[in-house]
């Protein structure tokens, strides 16, 4: 027998498995990726061919999935000191990091030239600017250099609404900058949730999280303030040409909620939170994520109204 | 005579290959479906100057 491999026995690195490649792409990530952005150019104005539909939303999630692979590629030493990460393709040996580098390289080239091709050029521009913003610009740069990281590396993940509307309409506006804004403001209250309860994991891997320079009382106080300024930013929306009755009742409701969880939040210590394994602060996370689904959802629900002539506004 | 089963990394190779391959085989029919969804709509733009007199292509009457 002359297969070299024959004699091999044990986990081999170098050796991925197509699953390894996938989770390179952060699919979880990409759900959101790809539900806002498909609300995006859902309630674009005109009317769209589903297959131009179905081809953009899938090149924006490989966009998006291309900048995760990056992401992995240039954190691979500090995911393997975090507990979170350390189970990642590349710190746990199943995938090279050159191998994940040029996975992210490769589909970063197809994702935003075949946007180009299957919508408009503008939604490619503002995609690849979304890819060298995540990859270079809080990845490389800002993730292990300031407490803002987080506020700022926002933006990353709140362009795919935008790249959706730009897909539609081929240009940018007040309602695609509305949805940016909602995620951009949306984005500091759910990781400083996650890293209240994520202890000293951040702390660990020397990454400047707002927990670590400024201390946990600070964090919680920022997750009100975020929270505080969201809230009217996210009913507002609820009265541009793309909200309506559905997103103004999820609006109001969840806002609500959202506001008392931070104040709550706010309201504790540490000895609270470590006494009840940090409840308020799950709940506030876990909670932050139906908060962005059901605006979104929320969204969609009144385009859709609209379409069938019974929007109210 | 029996086949003995395959090595873990034969089954990974074997698993890698054919994701890869079905990757492949979904970009083509989105390049398809992409090709067929543009020459659909783009129809009315694709025409051009061929020394034949076609009465859609003049521009319209004004009243």
């Amino acid at each position: 027998m002359t297969d070299a491999t024959s004699n091999l026995t044990g986990p081999q690195t170098g050796e991925a498995g197509f699953g390894d490649y996938v989770a390179l792409l952060k699919p979880r990530v990409m759900t959101l990726v790809v539900f806002t952005a498909f609300v995006g150019l859902m309630v674009a104005p005109g009317s769209h061919h589903p297959m131009v539909v179905f081809a953009s939303i899938l090149f924006i999630a490989l966009g998006g999935g291309a900048s995760g692979a990056l992401n992995m590629w240039w954190d691979a030493d500090i995911d393997a000191i975090m507990r979170r990460t350390r189970g990642r393709p590349v710190p746990s040996g199943a995938v090279r990091g050159d191998e994940a580098l040029s996975l992210g390289v490769a589909l970063s080239g197809i994702s935003v030239i075949m946007l180009g091709l299957a919508a408009n050029w503008v939604a490619a521009g503002l995609l690849a600017f979304t890819i060298f913003f995540y990859a270079v610009i809080y990845t490389m740069w800002l993730k292990r250099w300031t407490p803002q990281n987080i506020v700022i590396g926002g933006a990353a993940g709140a362009f795919p609404p935008m790249i959706g509307w730009a897909a539609a309409t081929g240009g940018i506006s007040v309602e695609s900058v509305l949805m940016f804004a909602l995620i951009f403001m949306w984005t500091p209250p759910h990781f400083w949730a996650l890293a209240l309860f994520m202890k000293s994991d951040y702390a660990d891997a020397g990454v400047p999280m707002l927990t670590v320079t400024h201390g946990r009382p600070a964090t919680r106080r920022h997750i009100l303030i975020y929270t505080a300024l969201l809230a009217p930013l996210a009913i507002g929306t609820a009265f541009s040409s793309i909200g309506g009755p559905v997103y103004l009742a999820v609006a109001v409701v969840m806002n609500v909620r959202f506001l008392i969880g931070a104040w709550a939040i706010s309201r504790r210590d540490d000895a609270a939170a470590e006494a009840d394994s940090y409840k308020v602060e799950k709940t506030f996370f876990r909670f932050s994520l139906y908060y962005l689904f059901a605006h979104f959802g929320a969204l969609m629900i009144d385009a859709g109204l609209a379409r069938f002539g019974w929007g109210l506004w | 005579m029996a086949f003995g089963k395959d090595h873990e990394l034969h089954t990974r190779r074997f698993g890698r290959n054919l994701g890869l391959g079905l990757a492949l085989l979904g970009f083509v029919a989105v390049m398809f479906g992409l090709t067929i969804a543009k020459v659909e709509r783009g129809a009315p733009v694709q025409q051009g100057f061929d020394h034949v007199l076609r009465p859609e292509m003049l521009p319209e009457e004004t009243k």
